[in-house]
């Protein structure tokens, strides 16, 4: 059951044939994305998150066919944001394996919700896992990033 | 990576989807009506469910709705438990659905999966019991309403042609006092050990529960007895007693660790919406 | 330059998402392997049938067990692929291999297995209970290491003895006795990377590899050793590791991938674990049980320690008997007490097979000896922390290896507990009551470890110019987000005297082109591969000074090298620029000197030894870091719940080389401590079957259930280490599983001695609920 359809990520039109049962997750990567990552394929790790219409998604757990006229964004689409020079500047990573969804994730926290209390950041943040960093680094970019907004 | 092939559809109107599912039977297939999809990519990509066929109901105008007006609040099945999050229109609902997987994950499950499918805990349903809502379903036979507790008996008791198109409550519900708490194993994400909801109404509690047994339950029977003019830890064992099955006894805690704080969360619920002088 | 907080050179890789990891890096046309594994935990294999398989769209090759020689690292007991036998739920059966995985997935749905289920073993005292079923009958007639002893006829796969001293006279010393047993089932690494490995092989028979692996030099040899290939013509690549924890020590997928390829005439073959597999398939961590025996003065002085650490090693022996032998090593922790006997037992049982888990035996065994510590503190009404103190290690002591400490290689551990004693408030309260349900209480540990690896382990770096002078830095440390590779540039530019920005870092390793370092693991990336790096760096100063005397026609001991210069060192206006020479010298009139600089280093660890058979006498590594940590909890006495508020580890850490990535090291360990100590376990049923194997089950410390951590350091040199810095990755875990039992044993009253600390453990403790089943 294939179908060819024309994906909108990150600005561009990308035309592609999929199975109607492919992930988006198992798309973009094949269309070189790889910057979404398969952690659990199971919805639980948050490693795969791009956003689908400004919200973010689990990759792994939409089908590519159901974001067929919807806006895609993913890592790839951010070019030096806030977030990420804040990822690189506390150390919010170590092996980065984690790192594009929690990008994406905190990307789409800090510029949909710049009054985030403490409560939203955790309800939104506790989506990802991260095996590697304390989560305090990550805190601390976040954190970093809203009050430069609330500026 | 779901391990067959299966083809999608998105209807816009109820009558289309309805007529698809038939017509694709009449074909020999075996279609599924998809909400979010979570549970059905879940499940299929492990071999636990199969279908050739997905129809999609989230462009279903009907579905989409969340209205509130001054009689009656109704909430579409293809809203996602965030949206209904945001809106807070129903503050108990908003609390149930909050504790329900996690955030990005509740951008795209919706309130007719997590209502309709498989995952038995289906915590969502629970706020709905107690406030006798109404569900519209369609199928076959055209739409229909039909209050939760004839369609809702441990889970959804729909046809595989039917599905959820909306809950509806009476607006007085949204005002009522409530409690809801979901005790886990660990932390602060995960399935429930026990979930307990609960609303005062006409000086009566209701309660519902998830996780307590291996499906969700609104018994009036243990409402009964925790309604009962009784000491409140008398009534707490009584209601115990009344349980419509044993225990859960798994991975997330054993039978015994499951009542004990069964007994504390019902004890925090009634204490807090009967006042500290219960 | 060295402390800094230089940021990581591969930082805009990976939050860009351009960072290539093993999978990212799977062309088109490669083929797709699929594992059949084992339902049951013990079971004869009576059939397999793969006819219906073979004939499946797209399916180019099945593998099963037969005629696969056995595998492991100290003892060959492991078929890549079971034979005859299953011993361990998630174990591989067969290998499907085909054009897609979605038709390699469906392929192995179509074969079918007849297994014979046997009498399972779930934990090492059933394995050890006589009448047990033996999971290796053939035992004897394993190849095994030199230092490795399997009983046969038995389910030991390995002992280690530490005997140092007279027990007799350590229990006729002591005033007062404690003994408690703990225990905790195997949990898993949980790397969010899954393993996954890919081989080929071209038409010359060079077999490539790329593998999400700590140990691609170890690949290329065991490959060679196993199969019989060429050493020379296995050649494997690793990208970036998305985590790996000791988990991506062992070779397993590797294996498969390899097997795989050559069954397909060469082709490339990926092999990739789904999380469900990477939980039960590949090696997990460790379980254990042990039994602590102290005996003290009444001033608290320890003069006897008995231990049995019966470590869970699963159906395969494979690293875990070097894990069980470095928790001997180190048996006693941090303190010196001079009567010390102790067996460490690597058993089979029927679990998924064990592997090195951060910390390497250490964060296990030092749960039970901390807690003890506790226990024996109580009963002699002593402080926690001074008690620890007044039996802490000292250069001039000897550890239960009997290796002789000085002031260089261990650490100072009164610093570090004095340290935690500030940063927790030791001394205001160990235990509030907050109100009727609420208290919070604090509890400690102290720990150390060495690095118990090969000891002929070496590290090899290579340094090359640029023609603008700027430096290529090769090195065989895989980047496993541990930030090593940023830190030996920062060790290469304090060297150099030049701009960090001037070093170009080589991220992914090659074996071919890589000099080897030979694991990433233990702690001891910047140790090893910063003396190589030093050294070479030694090697290329050597050569730019050698031709620039010539040019500049003075004594090659008059030069300096630095600032992009080699310049005279009383007189730097006399100089040339690195970039003129690092390729040769070119005169005006179109003569040439000298060539292309290659600066080449090694480090080789000096002076290690095996551990003797009977007594365990032997030096296993070169230096022990010390730490002390404390937890502070809040606690629910109703419901029996609790919120962990604060996590501490003081690590003498002898210098900082980058500030932010050692913080990040030592927090970040701290954290994967408390998620195993308070949350992870796989559940077994009754037929030793794993039922938690996904994270919606298994689920690690998310983010908002961290605590506040705080780490701090203390300064002792490690003289022969560069710039005096020890071993820091591991050692922020080691305590942490201690100091949460202590700290909620306090604040519950009752002794806590399982992991994890689910609240319904701590119920069941408080309540004795013992006797209903999970």
């Amino acid at each position: 059951m294939k179908s060819e359809v024309i994906l909108h990520i990150n600005g561009e039109q990308r035309s592609t044939v999929i199975r109607q049962a492919d992930t988006l997750l198992v798309v973009l990567r094949h269309l070189e994305l790889t910057g979404a990552k398969p952690g659990c394929l199971n919805g639980d790790c948050g490693a795969c998150t791009v956003l689908v219409n400004d919200t973010p998604i689990k990759s792994c757990m939409m089908l590519a066919i159901e974001t067929v006229g919807q806006e895609i964004t993913t890592i790839e689409g951010l070019h030096d944001t806030a977030i990420q020079r804040a990822f690189v500047e506390q150390f919010a990573f170590q092996c980065g394996y984690c790192t594009p969804g929690f990008v994406m994730n905190a990307y789409a926290l800090t510029t949909q919700k710049p009054d985030a209390d403490e409560e939203t950041i955790r309800k939104w943040l506790e989506s990802n896992i991260c095996r590697c960093t304390s989560y305090q680094e990550i805190e601390q970019a976040v954190r970093s990033v809203l009050v430069q907004k609330k500026r | 990576m779901i391990p067959f092939d299966v083809a999608y559809y998105r209807p816009s109107t109820i009558e289309e989807a309805v007529q698809l599912f038939s017509s694709l039977e009449a074909e020999g297939k075996r279609p599924l009506y998809y909400g979010g999809g979570t549970e059905f990519i879940t499940l299929a990509r492990l071999g636990r469910t199969f279908a050739d066929a997905v129809i999609d109901l989230k462009s279903l105008p009907e579905c989409r709705i969340l209205s509130v007006t001054a009689h009656e609040l109704t909430f579409g099945a293809a809203l996602s438990l965030s949206t209904i999050e945001e809106a807070n229109s129903f503050p108990l609902l908003t609390k149930a659905v909050r504790e329900i997987a996690d955030r990005t994950a509740r951008n795209q499950i919706t309130l007719g999966g997590n209502i309709c499918g498989r995952i038995f805990y289906h915590e969502a349903v629970l706020p709905f019991l107690l406030a006798d809502s109404r569900v519209v379903i369609a199928g076959k036979e055209g739409i229909s309403e039909q209050s939760i507790h004839e369609v809702f008996e441990q889970y959804m008791r729909l046809s595989p042609s039917q599905f959820l198109v909306q809950v509806k409550i009476d607006a007085v519900y949204n005002k009522l006092p409530y409690v809801h708490t979901k005790r886990r194993q660990q932390g602060n994400t995960g399935y429930p050990l026990v979930t307990v909801a609960a609303l005062k109404k006409d000086e009566k509690l209701r309660v519902a529960f998830s996780g307590v047994c291996p499906f969700p339950f609104r018994s009036l029977e243990v409402e009964e007895r925790l309604n009962r003019k009784l000491p409140l830890d008398v009534r707490i064992a009584n209601a115990i007693e009344a349980l419509p099955s044993p225990v859960l006894d798994d991975i997330e805690g054993s039978a015994n660790y499951r009542l004990f704080v069964l007994r504390h969360a019902l004890l925090d619920v009634i204490t807090a919406l009967e006042g500290e002088s219960a | 330059m060295i402390g800094k907080s230089v940021i990581r050179k591969e930082a805009w890789e990976k939050v860009t998402g351009k960072a290539k990891y093993t999978l990212d890096t799977v062309s088109s046309g490669t083929l797709h392997a699929k594992l059949v594994t084992s339902p049951y935990a013990h079971a004869r294999i009576r059939d397999i049938r793969t006819e219906k398989a073979y004939a499946a769209p797209g399916v180019r090759a099945i593998l099963t067990g037969e005629g696969l020689p056995l595998t492991g690292e100290d003892l060959r007991d492991r078929p890549p692929i079971a034979w005859e036998k299953v011993r361990y739920h998630g174990e591989v059966v067969a290998v499907v291999v085909a054009d897609t995985l979605m038709q390699a997935e469906q392929a192995a749905q179509l074969i079918s297995i007849i297994y014979e289920p046997l009498r399972v073993v779930g934990s090492p005292k059933e394995a050890l209970a006589e009448g047990a079923p033996l999971l290796h009958e053939n035992l004897a007639t394993y190849q095994k290491g030199k230092y490795t002893y399997p009983e046969p006829g038995t389910n030991i796969a390995h002992r280690t003895k530490i005997r140092k001293g007279s027990m007799e006279k350590g229990w006729a010393e002591s005033d007062v006795v404690v003994e408690a047993s703990f225990s905790f089932s195997p949990s898993d690494h949980a790397a969010m990377e899954t393993r996954c490995a890919t081989a080929e092989i071209r038409a010359d028979g060079t077999v490539v590899i790329t593998a999400s692996t700590q140990a691609p030099f170890m690949i290329k040899r065991l490959i060679g050793e196993y199969f019989g290939e060429e050493v020379g013509k296995v050649v494997v690549h690793t990208p970036f590791v998305g985590g790996a924890y000791g988990g991506k020590a062992p070779v397993q997928l590797e294996l498969l991938a390899y097997l795989a390829a050559k069954a397909v005439g060469g082709r490339k073959v990926s092999v990739w674990n789904t999380r469900e597999q990477d939980m039960v398939t590949s090696p997990v961590h460790i379980g254990m049980e042990a039994t602590i025996k102290l005996g003290a003065t009444k001033d608290g002085k320890i003069t006897a320690a008995e231990m049995v650490f019966l470590f869970d090693g699963g159906a395969y022996s494979d690293k875990a008997i070097d894990v069980t032998r470095a928790a001997a090593a180190d048996c006693t922790g941090p303190y010196h007490i001079n009567n010390v006997w102790c067996d460490s037992l690597c058993v089979y049982t029927n679990h998924p097979y064990a592997s090195p888990f951060r910390s390497f035996g250490h964060c296990e065994q030092a749960f039970a000896i901390e807690r003890t510590i506790d226990m024996l503190a109580e009963k002699l009404q002593m402080d926690k922390l001074a008690i620890r103190e007044r039996n802490a290690i000292l250069p001039g002591n000897t550890t239960p290896t009997q290796v002789m400490l000085n002031k260089s290689n261990v650490g100072n551990l009164p610093a570090c507990i004095a340290r935690v004693r500030e940063l927790i408030e030791w001394d205001e309260w160990q235990r509030i009551e907050i109100n009727s349900r609420l208290v919070r209480a604090k509890g400690v540990s102290c720990s150390w470890k060495t690095s118990t690896i090969d000891t002929d382990a070496s590290s090899g770096a290579i340094i090359t110019f640029n023609t603008d002078g700027s430096i290529n830095l090769i090195t065989g440390v895989v980047e496993i987000g541990t930030g090593t590779k940023t830190v030996l540039a920062q060790i290469l530019a304090e060297k150099l005297k030049m701009d960090i920005n001037d070093i170009h870092v080589k991220m992914d390793i090659d074996t071919q082109t890589t000099p080897e370092h030979w694991k990433t693991v233990a702690s001891r990336g910047t140790f090893m591969a910063g003396r190589a790096v030093l050294s070479a760096a030694d090697d290329a100063i050597r050569q730019l000074k050698a031709i620039a005397a010539c040019i500049l026609r003075v004594s090659s001991e008059d030069l300096e090298v630095g600032y992009g210069n080699v310049f005279l060192r009383d007189d730097p206006s006399v100089y040339i620029p690195i970039k003129e020479i690092a390729y040769g010298y070119k005169y005006p009139n179109g003569n040439a000197i000298g060539g292309q600089i290659i600066g080449r280093g090694h480090y080789i660890l000096r002076h290690l030894t095996p551990l003797d058979k009977e007594t365990g006498a032997g030096k296993p590594g070169p230096e022990w870091t010390v730490c002390s940590h404390a937890v502070e909890v809040e606690f629910d006495k109703r419901d029996y719940t609790y919120r962990i508020i604060k996590a501490v580890s003081v690590i003498d850490i002898g210098k900082v080389l980058n500030e932010k990535a050692a913080l990040g090291q030592v927090m970040g360990a701290m954290s994967m401590g408390l998620s195993f100590a308070s949350r992870e376990t796989f559940f077994f049923d009754r037929y030793e079957r794993v039922l938690n194997a996904q994270f919606r089950t298994y689920r690690p410390l998310r983010f908002g259930e961290h605590p506040e951590y705080i780490a701090d350091f203390v300064y002792t040199p490690q003289i022969d280490a560069p710039y005096g810095s020890r071993g820091v990755g591991e050692h922020g875990l080691i305590g942490m599983p201690a100091a949460l039992a202590n700290a909620l044993s306090t604040a519950a009253q009752v002794p806590l001695n399982q992991l994890p600390l689910l609240p319904e453990l701590i119920w069941r403790t408080k309540e004795g609920w013992f006797n209903d089943s999970v």
